[in-house]
């Protein structure tokens, strides 16, 4: 029989004012092995914990039982506290009686009921914990990013500059993401390119940053420290050390029909392209579906004129693989599709864009060069209505319940940048609220009434007629005027909602990091632990994880560049002991196990075992604890029950089942 | 029941999840025609004023087109509420109830159920 | 089963580490009620739980057990749900079988993310265990006075 101290915790008045701390200790003290029993305001604190130090001495307890918050909380403080007492960190249980009784049941009495159940349970099951050691594990100090936008660039950078090298793996054929599409930022208005080109060409440069675009994550094995992982280099068909970028292959090529996917198809580009001037590395890709050669043979003309011999029509998508000791994950964003949202005539005319479509119009590289026009006819827009909220903050299907957070800011800059282009413009904005959380947010958005004279409406629209003249008839109404609105537009922009990239889903699932019901990123903690995900090695950086603006993306990018570096700066890492185990005596060497480990971590060796006196060689389940995950599906699976889990064992479990059923 | 209850059950909405942007009001047809405005109908409700809202003239005046009950982004459905209040009135006046012979013969089957019901309500009157 | 005006049911609930567990961490954040006759036991992934501890529950007086872990497709460990899931609806339509009414287990996906659907399949668990009374099909019959 183990020597058991319990340790209630009140939590302030969190634990105590629905549980009677009193009684539980009381009871406590009634169950087998508990030599100790006591509460404290709080256990956590400094003088809780040296009540338990105290304890520990002077009752010499085998086993701590602390009744209080969730283990997710603070089982580790406590796990601490008895290591540095002489007391096996595993020999702790914590009966959570605070997310799972307290804090949801109202009644006294039936919450103490709850908690001493609890707390019995935690006792049954610490009377079998085994002391338990952590092992160690090497770190590979190489850190992997995935995506290149300025959320990658920016972690990129940061951990290259500490001196680690950085992979970053990007899908499209040129690093820049979303940023690189933007005209101006807000609210400084300064060009985006011409922020973000220094950075890219900085990363393409540093000494310690690989860059693989045109590229994509194709598998994740391992664990946090050394995670070995596929990468896919598309064909590009053009031999990247052999290209000049001297452009020339693009304007030959015949195949103009594809959409250009960096102007958000609002024009054509040939089918070998580079997405835009400045982009990293300046090497075309050929669009295989579009490629005159590649489909019917015949053609070859980029490779004529290619002074370089760099075209390859043979080249073939190559997988490499690298290892890493930490991923970051920035894969970004997309703006949703409106297909569900009939009333705004998003599909059935041209001049009603969405924001980002507004922004390559706006740039001087984009489908009209600049010049604000109507996609339709060309013309000049001289009335302009635009409207927030299209798909964010939305409960029903067609839309997204968060806020976007970043589209109140951008229109105001798109409202304010063409009354200051074109003043004989009329520019209306329908709103539901202006959101300008930041740091001369709201200075820039009263400038924009003020300054620019730009007409803010709050209302939201309800349907957008084209009419048979060309001419959008918007159908609005000003809440504060209690009237409705029929105003005729040039041009209609929508603030469409932002989505995480639809990727994310497939890299999440490989890299088994949770996700939300919106498919953004889960954090560890969302107060505390912002840029880790729950997965021991992997972070996250940019709007993968929630709407964010760029100064926000790259103060995120940072803060995960400093926890890789943190990672990467060890030489070893403690591993979770809770492993699986074989009884040598029991397993029959079927390999069920084996088939069912989802990380190889069970092999088999030949072994020498002396059954009650019977010594024979026998074929044995050998469980790696380095590679072992701790999740248990060998036990189950295991039909002579040779296999256990460390921490969770059979037994554990059934006492504590058994606690709970008494 | 008091009457904001029985609206809400009529109804099947939770005003409260009202974010009042307007859109309700942007998309009404009869808009002009109403006293009390899509979007204010879902204030009366919250504010306890069903009495105010069945008498007026808008309970009259929706045209049960679902325009707003199409088109709201937080499932208030406004049209749904002023049915409701409709509803509310005649069941006072004792009016309640359709024998299935009334019903024509010829229905539109991709007519909504509830806009027949509505249009039912709406000229009984 | 004739039901005494005092009844609880004893309910045993298997949480996942990832998900499940931090799911009811955040309906207790939340302050979202369920029954107190819930009491939940961690496991590192649904696919730890032996339907032996099952079994066991239920011989030693549990009125309903159930499994929560992290939706299919997002499993901390892959797979783990996966196996959770076949060996679950073999075992439940064994004790259905044997006369465990199929109300009283069940296997239910929820995320870090879903405290309110914890809390909701809890109380409509609860309310379901309530409705069909005491178990008494594998109690085991030693342990009564």
């Amino acid at each position: 029989m183990r020597r058991i101290g319990v340790f209630v915790c009140h939590c302030g008045s969190n634990i105590a004012a629905t549980v009677d701390v009193k009684k539980v200790v009381e009871m406590a003290l009634l169950e087998q092995g508990v030599v100790h029993a006591e509460d404290y305001p709080y256990m956590c604190s400094e003088a809780g914990q040296s009540r338990i130090a105290e304890a520990i001495r002077e009752k010499q307890l085998e086993g701590i039982v602390v009744c209080s918050c969730s283990p997710r909380m603070h089982e580790a403080t406590f796990r601490k506290c008895a290591e540095r007492n002489g007391l096996n960190p595993y020999l702790v249980e914590i009966a959570n009686i605070r997310e799972h009784c307290s804090w949801i049941h109202k009644d006294m009495q039936e919450a103490t009921e709850k908690a001493v159940i609890l707390m019995r349970a935690a006792v049954a099951k610490v009377h079998l914990n085994a002391p338990l050691l952590a092992g160690e594990s090497a770190v590979t100090k190489r850190a992997l990013v995935i995506g290149g936008g300025i959320a990658g660039i920016q972690t990129a950078l940061d951990i290259a500059d500490a001196g680690y090298h950085v992979d970053i793996v990007e899908k499209e054929p040129s690093i820049g993401g979303r940023m690189s599409q933007l005209d101006k930022t807000f609210p400084t208005l300064d060009c985006s390119a011409c922020i973000l080109t220094p950075k890219m060409v900085e990363a393409a440069s540093h000494e310690n940053i690989t860059i693989h675009t045109w590229s994509e994550v194709e598998k994740v094995s391992g664990f946090v420290g050394n995670f070995t992982v596929d990468i896919r280099k598309k064909a590009r068909y053009v031999n990247m050390d052999k290209c000049t970028g001297c452009g020339i292959c693009q304007e030959k090529c015949p195949s103009k029909k594809p959409l250009n996917e960096f102007n958000r198809g609002l024009n054509n580009r040939s089918a070998i392209y580079t997405p835009f001037a400045q982009a990293i590395p300046n090497v075309p890709v050929i669009d295989a579906s579009a490629c005159i050669k590649l489909n019917t043979g015949k053609c070859g003309i980029c490779e004529k004129f290619c002074q370089a011999g760099a075209i390859d029509y043979k080249q073939q998508d190559e997988i490499i693989t690298e290892q890493y000791g930490a991923i970051v994950v920035a894969t970004g964003f997309d703006t949703i599709k409106l297909d569900k949202y009939g009333e705004y005539a998003y599909n059935e005319s041209k001049d009603v864009i969405t924001s980002l479509e507004l922004e390559r119009i706006m740039n001087a590289a984009g489908p009209t060069k600049g010049h604000l026009e109507r996609l339709s006819d060309g013309k000049a827009p001289k009335e302009i209505v635009f409207i927030q909220c299209v798909g964010s903050r939305c409960s029903d299907d067609r839309g997204k319940p968060y806020c976007s957070k970043i589209c109140c800011m951008y229109t105001a800059k798109h409202a304010m940048l063409i009354r200051d282009k074109y003043p004989d413009t009329n520019v209306t904005v329908f709103y539901i609220d202006v959101r300008t959380p930041g740091k001369n947010f709201d200075e820039f958005y009263r400038r924009a009434v003020e300054d620019y004279g730009v007409n803010y409406v709050k209302g939201q629209v309800g349907k957008v007629a084209p009419q048979p003249d060309g001419s959008l008839l918007v159908h609005g109404v000003d809440l504060l005027e209690n009237k409705q609105i029929l105003k005729k537009a040039d041009m209609v922009v929508l603030a469409t909602a932002i989505e995480p990239n639809p990727d994310v889903r497939k890299i999440a699932t490989m890299l088994t990091a949770s996700i939300d019901t919106n498919n953004f990123l889960t954090e560890a903690h969302p107060k505390l632990r912002p840029v880790e995900s729950p997965t021991a090695g992997v972070f996250l950086s940019g709007v993968c994880q929630g709407p964010k603006d760029i100064p926000e993306t790259v103060a995120q990018a940072g803060a995960a560049a400093v926890k890789v570096i943190g990672l990467l700066a060890k030489d070893k890492l403690k591993t979770n002991p809770c492993t699986a185990k074989a009884d040598e005596l029991r397993c029959n060497g079927c390999s069920q196990c084996a088939n069912v480990c989802p990380y190889g971590a069970i092999s088999y060796e030949t072994k020498q075992v002396n059954d009650h006196g019977i010594r024979e060689e026998r074929r044995i389940a050998v469980v790696n604890s380095a590679l072992c995950q701790g999740c248990g599906a060998c036990t189950v699976t295991c039909p002579s029950g040779a296999m256990d889990l460390q921490g969770f064992s059979n037994r554990q479990i059934i006492a504590e089942v058994d606690a709970i059923c008494r | 029941m008091n009457k904001v209850d029985e609206i809400k059950q009529i109804s099947g909405v939770n005003p409260l999840k009202c974010m009042k942007c307007g859109k309700c009001s942007a998309s009404c047809p009869s808009f002009n025609e109403m006293d009390i405005k899509p979007h204010q109908f879902v204030t009366y409700v919250v504010n306890d004023d069903v009495e105010a809202l069945a008498n007026s003239k808008s309970a009259w005046k929706c045209l049960s087109c679902f325009a707003c009950i199409e088109r709201c982004p937080r499932n208030v459905q406004p049209g749904k509420l002023i049915d409701a209040a409709r509803q509310i009135l005649i069941r006072q006046r004792g009016q309640e109830g359709l024998s299935a012979d009334e019903i024509p013969a010829l229905l539109d089957e991709d007519m909504p159920q509830q806009l027949l019901m509505s249009a039912f309500r709406k000229y009984r009157r | 089963m004739p039901v005494t005006e005092n009844w609880k049911p004893t309910i045993v609930a298997f949480c996942c580490n990832w998900c499940s567990y931090a799911g009811a961490d955040l309906a207790g954040s939340s302050r979202l009620a369920y029954p107190a006759d819930v009491k939940i036991i961690k496991v590192p992934c649904s696919c730890r739980v032996n339907p032996m501890f099952i079994l066991r529950a239920f011989e030693k007086g549990a009125d309903g057990v159930i499994l929560c872990g992290c939706h299919p497709g997002d499993c901390h460990y892959s797979t783990g749900n996966y196996y959770a899931r076949r060996r679950m609806t073999l075992l439940f339509s064994m004790l259905d079988y044997l006369g465990v009414e199929d109300g009283r287990t069940r296997v239910e996906w929820v995320s870090a993310a879903e405290g309110v659907k914890f809390s909701e399949t809890m109380n409509s668990f609860v309310e379901k265990v309530r409705a069909l009374g005491p178990n008494v099909r594998l109690g085991d019959l030693r342990c009564k006075n």
